[in-house]
C-alpha cells in the first residue's frame, strides 16, 4: 500500500503556507490530511471548520468544505451543522485560545453533549498571531509580550479538560511524534461522540524566544524529554509527573453521542399516542 | 369553513410561523420575555422533523443556527436585550458570509438587565448598528398577534431571497400579547426557499452575485463543496486581502439590499390621506397610535397613523411623501432619546415640527399620552 500525501485535499499553489519556520500547524495539517486520505474522506461530506488565530488560517489551504468563524466560536458553529446533519464528517481546527481560552465555554459544552466532532487543538502556549501574548493555556511563571516577570496564573490542562467534560476520546501528541500524530487524528475521526486531539507545538518566534527555546529544535527537545508515553507516565510518582505530560491516547470510551441520543428522544415524540 | 380560531400569544404565533416557513432548526438559550418561543420549538421540532437546541449561550445560538443554515436549513433563534448583545459579533458573520438566518429580538427595558420584564423598543438603533463593520441589515416589528406570525414568514423569505440575516423585533407587550388567530392554510402565505446553484460543482463560486445582486447558495453534504468566511473573501470564498476584492464586497453586501428597497420596505397607514397630524410608530405603539388618531378625529383634528413595518432599511420615502401632506408629525416610541424621530428628522430636515412622545420605564404609552402631543 502506498503512503497517503493527503495532496488530494491541499488547493493548488497555495504552498508555501503561511506559518512560521518550525511550527507545528503544518506537520498538524499534513497528519490531519494523511489521516482524511487513509479514511477516504470525500471533499463534499467532509466540513472543516476553524477558529481566529494561526490555526485559524488553515482552511486558506483546503478543498474540502469549510467554515471559517470568529475567535473562540468554532466548535459552536460546528454544532450546528453536525446536530441538522450527522451524515457529515465535522472537524474544528483550532488553537489554545481558540478551544479553552476564549471559546472555553463551547468546548466543555461540546464535550457534555458528546456530539460527534474532532476538535483538533494546536497548542503553542501563547497568542502567536497577536505577537505572542499570555493564554489560559501558558504555564506558570513563564514569559510572554504581554507577562514580562512572568505569567502569576496556572495554564489548562486541556486534555484533562475534555475528560472530565465527557469527551469519548482525548489524546494528546507532538510534532515531534508526526506518524503518531496522524494514527491519533485517524482514531478520533473514527470515534463517535466528541474526540479532542491535543498538538503541543513549537511557537518558536514568540513563546520559545520569550523562554529560552528561540531554536525549533530546543522546543522539541522540551517535548520529547517531558512528553512521556501514557503508560510510562502513570507509573511516576506525583512529584515527577510535574516535569512531565502524558502523549498518546489517553481516553478511549463509548457513551452514545448527542445525535444518538437525539434520535432517541425524538422517538418518543413522535410515537403514536395511547 | 370558517377556521377555528384560538387565542394565541405573540411569541407561540412567531414560533408557528417560523415552522410554517418552514424553519427546522432552532437553538437558542432562554431569556424573558422570549422564552416561550424557545418552548414552542422544543416540542414542535421534534414532530417536524427538525432540531431544536438549548445552547450554552447566546454567542454559540446564533453560531450553531448559522452553522445549520449553511447545512441547508431554515434556521432561528430567538433572545432579548442582553442576549442580542451577545449575538452581535456572529451576526457580523451571518451579514459577511451571506448565510440567511432569523433572529427574533423580543425587546425589554434596559440598559443592562434593566426591567427584565417590561417593555421597551430601545433596542432600534442597536438593530441597525450593533455590529461592528459597515453593513446593513433587515429589521421588522410586528404590532399584532397575526403580524407575529406573518412577519416571521416575511423574515424567513427576505433571508432566504436575499441570503441575509433578518431580525424581528416585537416588543415585549406584543410578544405576550394574545389574540384570536388561526394558521393560514399551506400555500395561503408565500413561502420562499434560497437559491440553489445551478452550474457543475466545479464552477461553482458561492459569492459570485445573479444580477439580482444574490448568490445562490449550496448545503454543506450537497454535491457543491464551497468556503464561507468571516475574513474578507473573493467570489470563491478564499480570504483575499486586496483592496479591490474588500472594496467589491462591502459595496455589494448594501447593494443586494438597497436594489430590492422598495420590496423590504413595509409600511401600513390609517387614515393618513387627509391627515394634518401624522403619527409615525412601531410595534405596540400603533395600536396606541390608532386610538388617539380615532379619539383626535372625534375632536375635529384629522389625525392619521404611518406604521413602520420594516424598521430597517429605514421607510425614507414614505415618510417624506406623508409628512409633506402633514403639519405635524408625532412619533410615539417607548424610549428616551427617540430613536425613531431621530431618523423621521434625518429624512425630513431640521426645519420639520417633530412631537416626540417617550417613555422608558416599562410602562406602555397610552392613547391619552400620545392625544395630549396632538391636540
Amino acid at each position: 500500500m502506498s503512503h497517503a500525501t493527503g495532496i488530494r485535499y491541499l488547493k493548488d499553489g497555495v504552498l508555501p503556507h503561511m506559518w512560521c519556520s518550525g511550527c507545528g500547524i503544518g506537520v498538524m495539517l499534513g497528519a490531519m490530511l494523511r489521516a482524511f486520505e487513509e479514511l477516504d474522506y470525500k471533499n463534499t461530506d467532509t466540513v472543516v471548520v476553524t477558529g481566529i488565530g494561526c490555526t485559524g488560517k488553515a482552511d486558506d489551504y483546503l478543498v474540502t468544505n469549510a467554515l471559517h468563524t470568529t475567535h473562540g466560536r468554532a466548535l459552536a458553529y460546528a454544532t450546528g451543522i453536525k446536530a441538522f446533519n450527522p451524515s457529515l464528517h465535522v472537524v474544528v481546527l483550532m488553537g489554545d485560545g481558540d478551544s479553552v481560552t476564549i471559546g472555553g465555554n463551547h468546548f466543555i459544552h461540546a464535550a457534555r453533549r458528546n456530539i460527534d466532532l474532532t476538535a483538533i487543538v494546536i497548542h503553542n502556549f501563547n497568542f502567536g498571531m497577536t505577537g505572542g501574548q499570555v493564554a489560559g493555556t501558558t504555564p506558570g511563571g513563564r514569559f510572554t509580550s504581554t507577562t514580562a516577570w512572568g505569567n502569576p496564573e496556572r495554564d489548562f490542562d486541556i486534555c484533562a479538560l475534555a475528560e472530565v467534560a465527557g469527551a469519548n476520546y482525548v489524546a494528546r501528541e507532538t510534532p515531534y511524534h508526526g506518524w503518531e500524530l496522524k494514527e491519533r487524528i485517524k482514531e478520533a475521526l473514527d470515534k463517535k461522540g466528541f474526540s479532542l486531539v491535543e498538538v503541543f507545538s513549537p511557537c518558536p518566534t514568540h513563546f520559545g524566544k520569550n523562554n529560552e527555546m528561540k531554536q525549533t529544535r530546543e522546543m522539541l527537545d522540551w517535548f520529547r524529554e517531558r512528553g512521556l508515553p501514557v503508560e510510562r507516565y502513570r507509573k511516576l510518582s506525583a512529584g515527577e509527573k510535574k516535569n512531565h505530560f502524558p502523549v498518546g491516547k489517553l481516553v478511549d470510551r463509548d457513551e452514545p453521542d448527542f445525535n444518538a441520543r437525539y434520535e432517541e428522544i425524538r422517538a418518543r415524540a413522535t410515537a403514536p399516542e395511547g | 369553513m370558517a377556521k377555528e380560531a384560538r387565542l394565541v400569544q405573540g411569541n407561540q404565533a412567531m414560533a408557528e410561523g417560523a415552522i410554517y416557513a418552514g424553519a427546522r432548526f432552532y437553538a437558542g438559550y432562554p431569556i424573558t420575555p422570549s422564552s416561550e418561543i424557545a418552548e414552542e420549538c422544543s416540542k414542535v421540532m421534534l414532530k417536524v422533523g427538525g432540531v431544536y437546541m438549548q445552547m450554552e449561550d447566546e454567542i454559540a445560538s446564533i453560531a450553531a443556527v448559522i452553522g445549520a443554515s449553511l447545512t441547508g436549513a431554515k434556521a432561528f433563534t430567538a433572545t432579548s436585550g442582553p442576549g442580542f448583545s451577545l449575538m452581535q459579533e456572529n451576526l457580523g458573520l451571518a451579514v459577511m458570509g451571506e448565510v440567511p438566518c432569523v433572529v427574533i429580538d423580543v425587546q425589554r427595558c434596559g440598559p443592562s438587565t434593566g426591567l427584565a420584564t417590561k417593555p421597551a423598543q430601545s433596542d432600534i438603533m442597536q438593530l441597525r448598528w450593533g455590529r461592528h463593520g459597515d453593513q446593513i441589515v433587515i429589521a421588522l416589528c410586528p404590532a399584532t398577534v397575526n403580524e407575529c406570525f406573518a412577519l416571521t414568514v416575511t423574515a424567513f423569505n427576505f433571508a432566504e431571497k436575499f441570503r441575509v440575516p433578518v431580525i424581528l423585533a416585537p416588543d415585549e407587550i406584543v410578544g405576550h400579547m394574545r389574540e384570536n388567530f388561526s394558521v393560514p392554510e399551506p400555500g395561503e402565505i408565500a413561502v420562499i426557499d434560497r437559491k440553489k446553484p445551478s452550474v457543475s460543482a466545479d464552477r461553482y463560486l458561492p459569492f459570485a452575485a445573479d444580477a439580482d445582486g444574490v448568490a445562490p447558495l449550496a448545503a454543506y453534504g450537497s454535491d457543491y463543496v464551497f468556503h464561507v468566511s468571516s475574513s474578507m473573501h473573493g467570489r470563491d470564498g478564499y480570504s483575499n486581502n486586496d483592496p479591490a476584492n474588500a472594496a467589491w464586497r462591502v459595496a455589494q453586501l448594501h447593494r443586494k439590499i438597497e436594489m430590492h428597497q422598495d420590496e423590504i420596505v413595509l409600511t401600513k397607514s390609517f387614515a393618513v390621506e387627509d391627515a394634518d397630524v401624522l403619527l409615525i410608530a412601531y410595534g405596540a405603539t400603533t395600536r396606541a397610535g390608532r386610538a388617539a388618531a380615532m379619539e383626535a378625529r372625534k375632536q375635529g383634528i384629522k389625525a392619521g397613523v404611518l406604521q413602520l413595518v420594516t424598521l430597517w432599511p429605514f421607510a425614507d420615502k414614505e415618510v417624506a411623501a406623508l409628512a409633506k401632506k402633514a403639519k405635524t408629525v408625532v412619533v410615539p416610541e417607548m424610549n428616551y432619546s427617540g430613536q425613531v424621530a431621530g431618523e423621521v428628522r434625518r429624512v425630513l430636515g431640521s426645519g420639520a415640527e417633530i412631537r416626540r412622545v417617550n417613555s422608558y420605564n416599562g410602562e406602555i404609552i397610552s392613547p391619552q399620552d400620545i392625544l395630549k402631543a396632538i391636540v
